[in-house]
Protein backbone atom coordinates (compact mmCIF):
# COMPACT_ATOMS: atom_id res chain seq x y z
CA UNK A 1 0.00 0.00 0.00
CA UNK A 2 3.17 2.28 0.82
CA UNK A 3 4.46 1.67 -2.61
CA UNK A 4 1.26 2.23 -4.87
CA UNK A 5 0.45 5.44 -2.65
CA UNK A 6 4.00 6.72 -3.28
CA UNK A 7 3.61 5.87 -7.00
CA UNK A 8 0.09 7.21 -7.28
CA UNK A 9 0.92 10.40 -5.92
CA UNK A 10 4.11 10.70 -7.88
CA UNK A 11 1.83 10.28 -11.00
CA UNK A 12 -1.02 12.38 -9.81
CA UNK A 13 1.86 15.26 -9.51
CA UNK A 14 3.61 14.59 -13.01
CA UNK A 15 0.05 15.02 -14.59
CA UNK A 16 -0.33 18.69 -12.83
CA UNK A 17 3.39 19.66 -13.43
CA UNK A 18 2.68 19.51 -17.14
CA UNK A 19 -0.52 21.46 -18.93
CA UNK A 20 -1.59 18.49 -19.86
CA UNK A 21 -3.55 18.72 -16.47
CA UNK A 22 -4.85 22.12 -17.38
CA UNK A 23 -5.23 21.70 -21.26
CA UNK A 24 -7.41 18.39 -20.76
CA UNK A 25 -9.92 20.21 -18.59
CA UNK A 26 -10.16 22.92 -20.10
CA UNK A 27 -10.87 20.89 -23.35
CA UNK A 28 -13.11 18.73 -21.54
CA UNK A 29 -15.20 21.06 -19.33
CA UNK A 30 -15.42 23.04 -23.41
CA UNK A 31 -16.28 20.06 -24.90
CA UNK A 32 -18.56 18.70 -22.46
CA UNK A 33 -20.54 22.39 -22.00
CA UNK A 34 -20.82 23.23 -25.36
CA UNK A 35 -21.96 19.87 -26.69
CA UNK A 36 -24.80 20.01 -23.48
CA UNK A 37 -26.34 22.89 -24.72
CA UNK A 38 -25.79 23.65 -28.14
CA UNK A 39 -26.10 19.66 -29.60
CA UNK A 40 -28.00 18.36 -26.92
CA UNK A 41 -30.62 21.13 -26.21
CA UNK A 42 -30.13 21.33 -22.58
CA UNK A 43 -32.40 24.75 -22.22
CA UNK A 44 -34.37 23.91 -25.30
CA UNK A 45 -35.42 20.74 -23.47
CA UNK A 46 -37.13 22.45 -20.31
CA UNK A 47 -36.35 18.80 -18.48
CA UNK A 48 -34.31 19.44 -15.26
CA UNK A 49 -31.99 16.69 -15.54
CA UNK A 50 -28.04 16.33 -17.16
CA UNK A 51 -29.25 13.69 -19.93
CA UNK A 52 -27.72 15.84 -22.44
CA UNK A 53 -24.58 16.38 -20.51
CA UNK A 54 -24.27 12.68 -20.18
CA UNK A 55 -25.05 11.20 -23.28
CA UNK A 56 -21.88 12.75 -24.61
CA UNK A 57 -19.14 10.99 -22.37
CA UNK A 58 -18.52 8.26 -23.98
CA UNK A 59 -17.38 10.19 -27.32
CA UNK A 60 -15.88 12.46 -25.26
CA UNK A 61 -14.05 9.64 -23.15
CA UNK A 62 -13.36 7.97 -26.49
CA UNK A 63 -10.30 11.10 -27.69
CA UNK A 64 -9.63 12.25 -24.39
CA UNK A 65 -8.99 9.31 -21.97
CA UNK A 66 -6.46 7.51 -24.55
CA UNK A 67 -4.68 10.88 -24.36
CA UNK A 68 -4.88 10.57 -20.45
CA UNK A 69 -3.32 7.30 -20.44
CA UNK A 70 -0.97 7.29 -23.46
CA UNK A 71 1.99 8.04 -21.37
CA UNK A 72 1.55 6.01 -18.69
CA UNK A 73 4.28 3.47 -19.70
CA UNK A 74 5.08 4.61 -23.17
CA UNK A 75 7.04 8.16 -21.33
CA UNK A 76 8.63 5.95 -18.83
CA UNK A 77 9.63 3.24 -21.29
CA UNK A 78 11.00 6.24 -24.03
CA UNK A 79 12.82 8.32 -21.26
CA UNK A 80 14.26 5.10 -19.45
CA UNK A 81 12.73 5.60 -15.97
CA UNK A 82 11.05 2.01 -16.66
CA UNK A 83 14.10 1.00 -15.61
CA UNK A 84 14.99 2.98 -12.58
CA UNK A 85 11.36 2.46 -11.29
CA UNK A 86 11.50 -1.58 -12.13
CA UNK A 87 14.76 -1.48 -10.20
CA UNK A 88 13.19 0.12 -7.27
CA UNK A 89 12.03 -2.60 -4.94
CA UNK A 90 8.37 -2.83 -6.33
CA UNK A 91 6.60 -5.47 -8.13
CA UNK A 92 4.79 -4.86 -11.68
CA UNK A 93 1.24 -5.25 -10.18
CA UNK A 94 2.12 -2.25 -7.51
CA UNK A 95 3.27 -0.24 -10.45
CA UNK A 96 0.42 -0.91 -12.64
CA UNK A 97 -1.81 -0.37 -9.87
CA UNK A 98 -0.28 2.83 -8.39
CA UNK A 99 -0.47 4.73 -12.15
CA UNK A 100 -3.92 3.41 -13.00
CA UNK A 101 -5.40 5.16 -9.96
CA UNK A 102 -3.55 8.39 -10.49
CA UNK A 103 -4.90 8.67 -14.00
CA UNK A 104 -8.19 7.66 -12.95
CA UNK A 105 -8.04 9.92 -9.67
CA UNK A 106 -7.35 12.57 -12.61
CA UNK A 107 -10.31 11.87 -14.53
CA UNK A 108 -12.18 12.28 -11.50
CA UNK A 109 -10.76 15.31 -10.44
CA UNK A 110 -11.92 16.51 -14.41
CA UNK A 111 -15.56 14.98 -13.63
CA UNK A 112 -15.87 17.15 -10.33
CA UNK A 113 -14.76 20.16 -12.28
CA UNK A 114 -18.23 20.16 -14.05
CA UNK A 115 -19.98 20.16 -10.96
CA UNK A 116 -21.28 24.17 -12.15
CA UNK A 117 -23.52 22.58 -14.39
CA UNK A 118 -25.16 20.20 -11.72
CA UNK A 119 -25.46 23.22 -9.77
CA UNK A 120 -27.00 25.19 -12.44
CA UNK A 121 -29.73 22.37 -13.08
CA UNK A 122 -30.76 22.32 -9.26
CA UNK A 123 -30.75 26.42 -9.53
CA UNK A 124 -33.13 25.92 -12.60
CA UNK A 125 -35.23 23.08 -11.71
CA UNK A 126 -35.69 20.47 -9.23
CA UNK A 127 -33.82 17.11 -10.69
CA UNK A 128 -33.17 13.90 -9.50
CA UNK A 129 -29.96 14.67 -7.61
CA UNK A 130 -29.95 10.42 -7.07
CA UNK A 131 -30.16 9.93 -10.91
CA UNK A 132 -27.10 12.32 -11.77
CA UNK A 133 -25.41 11.11 -8.75
CA UNK A 134 -25.53 7.49 -10.60
CA UNK A 135 -24.60 9.18 -13.82
CA UNK A 136 -21.47 10.62 -12.30
CA UNK A 137 -20.92 7.17 -10.92
CA UNK A 138 -21.50 5.83 -14.29
CA UNK A 139 -19.30 8.26 -15.66
CA UNK A 140 -16.27 7.41 -14.28
CA UNK A 141 -16.42 3.64 -13.52
CA UNK A 142 -16.69 4.26 -17.65
CA UNK A 143 -13.49 6.16 -17.22
CA UNK A 144 -11.75 3.61 -16.08
CA UNK A 145 -12.72 1.20 -18.40
CA UNK A 146 -11.47 3.08 -20.75
CA UNK A 147 -7.73 3.81 -19.01
CA UNK A 148 -7.44 0.06 -18.08
CA UNK A 149 -7.23 -0.56 -22.40
CA UNK A 150 -5.11 2.50 -22.49
CA UNK A 151 -2.70 1.50 -19.89
CA UNK A 152 -2.45 -2.03 -21.46
CA UNK A 153 -2.27 -0.45 -25.11
CA UNK A 154 0.78 1.59 -23.46
CA UNK A 155 2.47 -1.08 -22.22
CA UNK A 156 3.08 -2.17 -25.33
CA UNK A 157 4.65 0.38 -26.84
CA UNK A 158 7.31 3.11 -26.16
CA UNK A 159 5.68 5.80 -28.79
CA UNK A 160 3.39 8.01 -27.63
CA UNK A 161 1.40 8.35 -30.86
CA UNK A 162 0.94 4.77 -31.41
CA UNK A 163 -0.18 4.37 -27.94
CA UNK A 164 -2.50 6.75 -28.05
CA UNK A 165 -4.01 5.85 -31.61
CA UNK A 166 -4.00 2.11 -30.57
CA UNK A 167 -5.97 3.14 -27.65
CA UNK A 168 -8.20 4.94 -29.75
CA UNK A 169 -9.16 2.35 -31.59
CA UNK A 170 -8.97 -0.77 -28.65
CA UNK A 171 -11.13 1.45 -26.96
CA UNK A 172 -13.85 2.00 -29.91
CA UNK A 173 -14.45 -1.40 -30.29
CA UNK A 174 -15.21 -2.03 -26.08
CA UNK A 175 -17.41 0.96 -26.61
CA UNK A 176 -19.23 0.02 -29.83
CA UNK A 177 -19.30 -4.19 -29.20
CA UNK A 178 -23.26 -3.78 -28.97
CA UNK A 179 -23.22 -1.56 -32.09
CA UNK A 180 -24.69 -3.38 -34.67
CA UNK A 181 -21.95 -2.77 -37.40
CA UNK A 182 -19.27 -4.01 -35.07
CA UNK A 183 -21.73 -6.92 -34.00
CA UNK A 184 -22.14 -7.53 -38.08
CA UNK A 185 -17.98 -8.54 -37.92
CA UNK A 186 -19.00 -11.52 -35.42
CA UNK A 187 -21.76 -12.40 -36.73
CA UNK A 188 -21.48 -15.83 -38.94
CA UNK A 189 -18.50 -16.92 -37.25
CA UNK A 190 -19.45 -17.11 -33.65
CA UNK A 191 -21.87 -18.51 -32.05
CA UNK A 192 -24.93 -16.94 -30.81
CA UNK A 193 -24.29 -17.15 -27.63
CA UNK A 194 -21.28 -15.42 -27.48
CA UNK A 195 -22.54 -12.59 -29.82
CA UNK A 196 -24.72 -11.74 -27.13
CA UNK A 197 -22.26 -11.41 -24.66
CA UNK A 198 -19.98 -9.71 -26.52
CA UNK A 199 -23.36 -7.00 -26.64
CA UNK A 200 -23.12 -7.45 -23.18
CA UNK A 201 -19.54 -6.27 -22.76
CA UNK A 202 -20.24 -3.25 -24.57
CA UNK A 203 -18.97 -0.07 -22.41
CA UNK A 204 -21.71 2.05 -24.02
CA UNK A 205 -24.58 0.04 -23.46
CA UNK A 206 -23.41 -0.76 -19.17
CA UNK A 207 -22.77 3.18 -19.12
CA UNK A 208 -26.01 3.55 -20.77
CA UNK A 209 -28.01 2.12 -18.02
CA UNK A 210 -26.13 3.94 -15.27
CA UNK A 211 -26.61 7.38 -16.83
CA UNK A 212 -30.29 6.96 -16.78
CA UNK A 213 -30.00 6.87 -12.96
CA UNK A 214 -30.31 3.03 -12.66
CA UNK A 215 -27.73 1.80 -10.38
CA UNK A 216 -27.68 -2.16 -11.47
CA UNK A 217 -25.20 -4.31 -9.59
CA UNK A 218 -24.43 -6.12 -13.09
CA UNK A 219 -23.37 -3.02 -14.80
CA UNK A 220 -20.73 -1.70 -11.82
CA UNK A 221 -19.76 -5.20 -11.63
CA UNK A 222 -19.28 -5.42 -15.50
CA UNK A 223 -16.75 -2.16 -14.87
CA UNK A 224 -14.75 -3.34 -12.13
CA UNK A 225 -14.28 -6.91 -13.54
CA UNK A 226 -13.10 -4.80 -17.09
CA UNK A 227 -10.90 -2.39 -14.83
CA UNK A 228 -9.16 -5.86 -12.72
CA UNK A 229 -9.05 -7.73 -15.49
CA UNK A 230 -7.54 -5.13 -17.35
CA UNK A 231 -4.92 -4.65 -14.38
CA UNK A 232 -3.61 -7.84 -14.53
CA UNK A 233 -3.15 -8.16 -18.44
CA UNK A 234 -1.09 -4.43 -17.91
CA UNK A 235 0.87 -6.08 -15.10
CA UNK A 236 1.48 -9.16 -17.07
CA UNK A 237 2.37 -6.92 -20.26
CA UNK A 238 5.26 -4.91 -17.90
CA UNK A 239 6.76 -8.10 -17.09
CA UNK A 240 6.85 -9.16 -20.68
CA UNK A 241 8.44 -5.98 -21.65
CA UNK A 242 10.79 -6.13 -19.17
CA UNK A 243 12.20 -9.20 -19.90
CA UNK A 244 13.04 -7.73 -23.77
CA UNK B 1 36.09 -10.80 3.49
CA UNK B 2 32.35 -11.13 3.30
CA UNK B 3 31.08 -11.64 -0.27
CA UNK B 4 27.56 -9.32 -0.85
CA UNK B 5 27.40 -10.00 -4.53
CA UNK B 6 27.63 -13.14 -6.20
CA UNK B 7 27.46 -14.06 -9.61
CA UNK B 8 27.14 -17.08 -11.37
CA UNK B 9 27.29 -18.29 -14.81
CA UNK B 10 25.27 -15.39 -15.73
CA UNK B 11 23.91 -15.60 -19.35
CA UNK B 12 21.94 -13.86 -21.37
CA UNK B 13 20.65 -14.32 -24.95
CA UNK B 14 18.31 -11.60 -26.90
CA UNK B 15 17.48 -13.80 -29.72
CA UNK B 16 20.65 -14.51 -31.92
CA UNK B 17 22.81 -12.47 -29.81
CA UNK B 18 24.63 -13.74 -26.92
CA UNK B 19 24.96 -10.55 -24.93
CA UNK B 20 26.29 -12.20 -21.45
CA UNK B 21 28.22 -15.84 -21.87
CA UNK B 22 28.87 -17.81 -18.69
CA UNK B 23 30.02 -14.67 -16.44
CA UNK B 24 30.92 -15.83 -12.74
CA UNK B 25 32.49 -13.81 -10.59
CA UNK B 26 32.28 -12.52 -6.67
CA UNK B 27 32.40 -8.95 -5.16
CA UNK B 28 33.23 -8.54 -1.35
CA UNK B 29 32.42 -5.99 1.22
CA UNK B 30 35.00 -2.99 0.84
CA UNK B 31 35.99 -4.34 -3.13
CA UNK B 32 35.61 -1.43 -6.06
CA UNK B 33 35.31 -3.10 -8.97
CA UNK B 34 35.83 -1.83 -12.37
CA UNK B 35 33.46 -3.70 -14.72
CA UNK B 36 34.99 -2.83 -18.29
CA UNK B 37 34.76 -3.47 -21.93
CA UNK B 38 34.21 -2.61 -25.39
CA UNK B 39 30.78 -1.16 -26.14
CA UNK B 40 28.63 -4.38 -26.67
CA UNK B 41 30.49 -6.39 -24.27
CA UNK B 42 27.91 -7.01 -22.38
CA UNK B 43 28.28 -4.68 -19.36
CA UNK B 44 24.76 -3.22 -18.96
CA UNK B 45 22.60 -6.44 -19.64
CA UNK B 46 24.85 -7.94 -16.48
CA UNK B 47 24.43 -4.91 -14.66
CA UNK B 48 20.60 -4.75 -15.29
CA UNK B 49 20.42 -8.73 -14.34
CA UNK B 50 22.28 -8.03 -11.17
CA UNK B 51 19.48 -4.83 -10.28
CA UNK B 52 16.73 -6.73 -11.46
CA UNK B 53 15.97 -5.56 -14.40
CA UNK B 54 16.05 -8.20 -16.48
CA UNK B 55 15.45 -11.55 -15.72
CA UNK B 56 18.85 -13.80 -16.07
CA UNK B 57 18.77 -16.13 -19.20
CA UNK B 58 20.65 -18.59 -17.21
CA UNK B 59 22.43 -18.83 -13.95
CA UNK B 60 21.91 -17.50 -10.72
CA UNK B 61 22.68 -13.83 -9.48
CA UNK B 62 22.72 -13.48 -5.24
CA UNK B 63 22.74 -10.28 -2.86
CA UNK B 64 23.57 -10.50 0.43
CA UNK B 65 22.60 -14.20 -0.01
CA UNK B 66 19.17 -13.42 -1.33
CA UNK B 67 18.49 -14.47 -4.99
CA UNK B 68 17.84 -11.57 -7.46
CA UNK B 69 15.10 -13.56 -9.07
CA UNK B 70 13.69 -15.75 -6.26
CA UNK B 71 13.38 -13.27 -3.50
CA UNK B 72 13.65 -9.62 -6.02
CA UNK B 73 12.44 -7.38 -3.44
CA UNK B 74 14.95 -8.35 -0.69
CA UNK B 75 17.83 -8.57 -3.32
CA UNK B 76 16.83 -4.81 -4.94
CA UNK B 77 16.39 -3.29 -1.14
CA UNK B 78 19.87 -3.83 -0.64
CA UNK B 79 20.60 -2.17 -4.32
CA UNK B 80 21.51 0.94 -5.48
CA UNK B 81 21.85 0.48 -9.01
CA UNK B 82 21.80 3.81 -11.39
CA UNK B 83 20.94 2.97 -15.14
CA UNK B 84 23.21 3.63 -17.79
CA UNK B 85 22.53 7.61 -18.64
CA UNK B 86 21.17 8.15 -15.10
CA UNK B 87 17.14 8.43 -16.14
CA UNK B 88 14.79 10.02 -13.99
CA UNK B 89 11.60 11.88 -13.97
CA UNK B 90 11.96 14.86 -15.62
CA UNK B 91 8.93 17.00 -14.46
CA UNK B 92 10.00 16.04 -10.28
CA UNK B 93 12.42 18.15 -8.63
CA UNK B 94 15.48 16.48 -6.74
CA UNK B 95 14.01 16.76 -3.81
CA UNK B 96 10.37 15.30 -4.33
CA UNK B 97 12.79 12.59 -6.32
CA UNK B 98 14.84 11.72 -3.43
CA UNK B 99 11.73 11.65 -1.28
CA UNK B 100 10.00 9.21 -3.53
CA UNK B 101 12.56 7.03 -3.74
CA UNK B 102 13.22 6.83 0.38
CA UNK B 103 9.15 6.55 0.34
CA UNK B 104 9.11 3.81 -1.45
CA UNK B 105 11.99 1.93 0.16
CA UNK B 106 10.21 2.18 3.07
CA UNK B 107 12.80 4.14 5.27
CA UNK B 108 11.68 5.44 8.42
CA UNK B 109 10.66 9.56 8.50
CA UNK B 110 13.80 10.15 10.88
CA UNK B 111 15.98 8.14 8.30
CA UNK B 112 14.73 9.83 5.48
CA UNK B 113 15.29 13.41 6.38
CA UNK B 114 18.70 12.31 7.87
CA UNK B 115 19.44 10.58 4.86
CA UNK B 116 18.31 13.05 2.27
CA UNK B 117 20.29 15.58 4.01
CA UNK B 118 23.34 13.66 3.94
CA UNK B 119 23.13 12.80 0.47
CA UNK B 120 22.14 16.68 -0.54
CA UNK B 121 25.35 17.28 1.70
CA UNK B 122 27.67 14.64 -0.11
CA UNK B 123 27.05 15.74 -3.73
CA UNK B 124 26.07 19.43 -3.27
CA UNK B 125 22.47 19.56 -4.43
CA UNK B 126 21.69 22.33 -2.45
CA UNK B 127 21.66 24.83 -4.98
CA UNK B 128 19.07 23.06 -7.42
CA UNK B 129 16.92 20.87 -4.91
CA UNK B 130 13.72 22.91 -6.11
CA UNK B 131 14.27 22.57 -10.27
CA UNK B 132 12.75 20.32 -12.10
CA UNK B 133 15.31 17.70 -12.82
CA UNK B 134 15.32 17.74 -16.61
CA UNK B 135 16.25 21.95 -16.71
CA UNK B 136 19.63 21.02 -15.15
CA UNK B 137 22.86 20.28 -16.69
CA UNK B 138 24.26 16.77 -17.57
CA UNK B 139 26.64 16.85 -14.40
CA UNK B 140 23.97 17.37 -11.61
CA UNK B 141 21.26 15.33 -13.57
CA UNK B 142 24.24 12.46 -13.01
CA UNK B 143 24.73 13.84 -9.60
CA UNK B 144 20.69 13.23 -8.59
CA UNK B 145 20.90 10.11 -10.30
CA UNK B 146 24.12 9.13 -7.91
CA UNK B 147 21.95 10.46 -5.15
CA UNK B 148 18.73 8.60 -5.98
CA UNK B 149 21.47 5.53 -5.90
CA UNK B 150 22.88 6.25 -2.76
CA UNK B 151 20.31 7.17 -0.57
CA UNK B 152 19.00 4.56 1.43
CA UNK B 153 22.79 3.28 2.16
CA UNK B 154 22.94 0.31 0.15
CA UNK B 155 25.23 -2.65 0.49
CA UNK B 156 25.93 -3.19 -3.08
CA UNK B 157 25.74 -0.15 -5.38
CA UNK B 158 25.75 -0.95 -9.22
CA UNK B 159 26.76 2.05 -11.38
CA UNK B 160 26.78 1.79 -15.16
CA UNK B 161 28.82 4.61 -16.53
CA UNK B 162 28.49 7.09 -13.44
CA UNK B 163 31.51 9.77 -15.09
CA UNK B 164 30.25 9.26 -18.70
CA UNK B 165 30.17 13.21 -20.53
CA UNK B 166 31.02 14.67 -17.11
CA UNK B 167 33.92 17.54 -16.79
CA UNK B 168 36.83 16.63 -15.49
CA UNK B 169 36.15 18.32 -12.11
CA UNK B 170 32.45 16.11 -11.90
CA UNK B 171 34.64 13.25 -12.63
CA UNK B 172 36.97 14.12 -9.71
CA UNK B 173 34.27 15.11 -7.27
CA UNK B 174 32.70 11.53 -8.10
CA UNK B 175 35.26 9.27 -8.44
CA UNK B 176 36.49 11.03 -4.40
CA UNK B 177 32.68 10.35 -3.45
CA UNK B 178 32.93 6.60 -4.48
CA UNK B 179 36.32 6.41 -2.55
CA UNK B 180 34.36 8.04 0.76
CA UNK B 181 31.71 5.88 0.61
CA UNK B 182 33.24 2.65 -0.41
CA UNK B 183 34.76 1.32 2.75
CA UNK B 184 31.62 -0.64 3.73
CA UNK B 185 30.26 -1.09 0.50
CA UNK B 186 30.47 -3.68 -2.57
CA UNK B 187 31.00 -1.11 -5.56
CA UNK B 188 30.66 -2.30 -9.44
CA UNK B 189 31.16 0.54 -12.05
CA UNK B 190 31.19 0.14 -15.18
CA UNK B 191 33.45 2.72 -17.59
CA UNK B 192 35.22 3.38 -20.70
CA UNK B 193 37.99 5.64 -19.04
CA UNK B 194 41.18 3.29 -18.07
CA UNK B 195 42.90 6.45 -15.68
CA UNK B 196 39.19 5.67 -14.06
CA UNK B 197 40.05 2.59 -12.81
CA UNK B 198 43.88 3.08 -11.45
CA UNK B 199 42.17 6.27 -9.62
CA UNK B 200 39.83 3.94 -7.78
CA UNK B 201 39.06 0.52 -8.71
CA UNK B 202 40.81 -2.10 -6.35
CA UNK B 203 40.13 -4.85 -8.94
CA UNK B 204 39.40 -4.85 -12.39
CA UNK B 205 36.99 -6.70 -14.30
CA UNK B 206 37.34 -6.75 -18.37
CA UNK B 207 34.70 -8.52 -20.30
CA UNK B 208 34.87 -8.86 -24.32
CA UNK B 209 31.79 -10.74 -26.25
CA UNK B 210 30.03 -11.47 -22.96
CA UNK B 211 32.80 -13.24 -21.84
CA UNK B 212 34.97 -12.14 -18.65
CA UNK B 213 38.75 -12.10 -19.95
CA UNK B 214 40.69 -10.81 -17.15
CA UNK B 215 39.97 -10.42 -13.37
CA UNK B 216 42.96 -8.83 -11.49
CA UNK B 217 44.25 -6.19 -9.64
CA UNK B 218 44.59 -3.07 -11.78
CA UNK B 219 48.38 -3.52 -11.00
CA UNK B 220 48.72 -6.94 -12.11
CA UNK B 221 46.88 -5.88 -15.62
CA UNK B 222 49.41 -3.26 -16.17
CA UNK B 223 52.24 -5.81 -15.42
CA UNK B 224 50.52 -7.88 -18.20
CA UNK B 225 50.75 -4.75 -20.92
CA UNK B 226 53.07 -5.34 -23.68
CA UNK B 227 55.24 -1.88 -22.39
CA UNK B 228 55.50 -2.93 -18.78
CA UNK B 229 59.11 -2.28 -17.28
CA UNK B 230 60.31 -0.79 -20.32
CA UNK B 231 62.82 2.55 -19.86
CA UNK B 232 61.77 6.12 -21.62
CA UNK B 233 65.21 7.47 -21.91
CA UNK B 234 65.93 10.86 -23.46
CA UNK B 235 68.96 12.28 -24.69
CA UNK B 236 70.59 15.16 -26.47
CA UNK B 237 69.77 15.07 -30.31
CA UNK B 238 73.16 15.00 -31.50
CA UNK B 239 73.67 12.01 -29.26
CA UNK B 240 71.14 10.18 -30.72
CA UNK B 241 73.18 7.61 -32.30
CA UNK B 242 75.68 6.83 -29.75
CA UNK B 243 73.19 6.65 -26.53
CA UNK B 244 71.03 4.34 -29.08
CA UNK B 245 74.26 1.68 -29.42
CA UNK B 246 75.30 2.30 -25.83
CA UNK B 247 71.72 1.00 -24.94
CA UNK B 248 71.43 -2.11 -27.66
CA UNK B 249 74.67 -3.84 -26.06
CA UNK B 250 72.92 -3.55 -22.53
CA UNK B 251 71.45 -7.49 -21.76
CA UNK B 252 67.91 -7.80 -21.50
CA UNK B 253 66.93 -5.33 -24.28
CA UNK B 254 64.65 -6.77 -26.85
CA UNK B 255 64.31 -3.83 -28.89
CA UNK B 256 64.82 0.10 -28.87
CA UNK B 257 61.61 2.03 -30.30
CA UNK B 258 62.12 5.45 -31.62
CA UNK B 259 59.75 8.04 -29.98
CA UNK B 260 58.76 11.70 -31.57
CA UNK B 261 61.77 13.73 -30.45
CA UNK B 262 62.34 17.31 -31.17
CA UNK B 263 65.08 20.00 -32.21
CA UNK B 264 66.32 19.49 -28.62
CA UNK B 265 66.11 15.82 -27.59
CA UNK B 266 65.94 11.89 -29.16
CA UNK B 267 63.70 10.15 -27.13
CA UNK B 268 63.54 6.16 -26.94
CA UNK B 269 62.13 3.33 -25.39
CA UNK B 270 63.81 0.62 -24.36
CA UNK B 271 61.80 -2.84 -24.33
CA UNK B 272 63.02 -5.76 -22.31
CA UNK B 273 62.90 -9.06 -23.14
CA UNK B 274 60.38 -10.94 -20.63
CA UNK B 275 59.77 -7.91 -18.84
CA UNK B 276 62.77 -7.77 -17.24
CA UNK B 277 64.45 -4.89 -14.71
CA UNK B 278 66.57 -3.11 -17.10
CA UNK B 279 66.36 0.51 -15.94
CA UNK B 280 69.65 0.56 -13.81
CA UNK B 281 71.44 -1.18 -16.64
CA UNK B 282 70.14 1.43 -19.40
CA UNK B 283 71.62 4.38 -17.16
CA UNK B 284 74.64 2.91 -16.20
CA UNK B 285 75.68 1.76 -19.88
CA UNK B 286 74.48 5.78 -21.00
CA UNK B 287 76.38 7.09 -18.22
CA UNK B 288 79.20 5.43 -19.08
CA UNK B 289 79.44 6.27 -22.52
CA UNK B 290 79.84 9.75 -21.33
CA UNK B 291 76.05 10.62 -22.73
CA UNK B 292 74.10 13.42 -20.19
CA UNK B 293 70.42 11.73 -19.80
CA UNK B 294 67.72 14.55 -20.13
CA UNK B 295 65.24 12.22 -18.55
CA UNK B 296 64.77 8.62 -17.93
CA UNK B 297 62.10 6.96 -16.61
CA UNK B 298 60.07 3.22 -16.41
CA UNK B 299 57.10 2.64 -18.06
CA UNK B 300 54.66 0.75 -15.58
CA UNK B 301 52.25 -0.29 -18.69
CA UNK B 302 49.17 1.56 -20.37
CA UNK B 303 45.47 -0.52 -19.29
CA UNK B 304 44.83 0.72 -23.03
CA UNK B 305 47.32 -1.50 -24.46
CA UNK B 306 46.39 -4.55 -22.25
CA UNK B 307 42.48 -3.56 -22.52
CA UNK B 308 42.96 -3.77 -26.60
CA UNK B 309 45.26 -6.73 -26.91
CA UNK B 310 42.24 -8.78 -24.36
CA UNK B 311 39.53 -7.27 -26.33
CA UNK B 312 40.55 -7.08 -29.61
CA UNK B 313 38.35 -9.30 -32.12
CA UNK B 314 39.36 -12.79 -32.04
N1 LIG C 1 16.93 -5.35 -25.25
C1 LIG C 1 17.82 -5.83 -26.14
N2 LIG C 1 17.40 -6.45 -27.24
C2 LIG C 1 18.29 -6.94 -28.13
N3 LIG C 1 19.61 -6.87 -27.99
C3 LIG C 1 20.10 -6.26 -26.91
C4 LIG C 1 19.24 -5.70 -25.92
N4 LIG C 1 20.00 -5.15 -24.95
C5 LIG C 1 21.28 -5.35 -25.31
N5 LIG C 1 21.35 -6.01 -26.49
C6 LIG C 1 22.59 -6.43 -27.18
O1 LIG C 1 23.41 -7.08 -26.24
C7 LIG C 1 24.78 -6.75 -26.47
C8 LIG C 1 25.39 -6.20 -25.19
O2 LIG C 1 24.86 -4.91 -24.92
P1 LIG C 1 25.19 -4.07 -23.63
O3 LIG C 1 24.30 -2.89 -23.66
O4 LIG C 1 25.14 -4.96 -22.45
O5 LIG C 1 26.68 -3.63 -23.92
P2 LIG C 1 27.61 -2.66 -23.07
O6 LIG C 1 28.80 -3.46 -22.68
O7 LIG C 1 26.85 -2.02 -21.98
O8 LIG C 1 28.04 -1.59 -24.16
P3 LIG C 1 28.32 -0.02 -24.02
O9 LIG C 1 29.73 0.11 -23.58
O10 LIG C 1 28.16 0.47 -25.42
O11 LIG C 1 27.34 0.55 -23.07
C9 LIG C 1 24.77 -5.77 -27.63
O12 LIG C 1 25.08 -6.48 -28.80
C10 LIG C 1 23.38 -5.25 -27.67
O13 LIG C 1 23.03 -4.88 -28.98
MG1 LIG D 1 26.36 -0.07 -21.51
Amino acid sequence: MRVIGAITARELSAYFASPLAYVFIVIFLALSGGLTFHVGGFIERGQADLEPFFQFHPWLYLFLIPAVGMRLWAEERKTGTVEFLMTLPVSAAEAVVGKFLAAWLFAGIALVCTAPIWITVNVLGQPDNGVIFAAYLGSWLMAGGFLVISACISALTANQVIAFVGAVAMCFIFMMSGVDFVQSAFRGWVPPMLLSTIADLSLLGNFTALSQGVIDLRNVVYFLSLIGIGLVINTAVVELKKGA
Amino acid sequence: MQTLLDIRNLSKRFGPIVAVDDVSFQVARGEVVGFLGPNAAGKTTTMRMVAGYLPPGDGSVAVCGHDVVRDAHAAQARIGYMPEGAPSYGDMSALSLLRFVTRIRGLSAADRKRRIDEVIDRLHLEGVLHRPVETLSKGFKRRVGLAAAIVHDPDVLILDEPTDGLDPNQKYEVRNLLQEIAGNKAIIISTHILEEVEAICSRAIIIARGQVVADALPDELQARAPGHNAVYLSVAADREAAARSAVEAVEGVARIDALSGNQQSARFLAVPTDQRDILDAVRKAVANDGIEIQEIRLERGRLDDIFRELTKAA
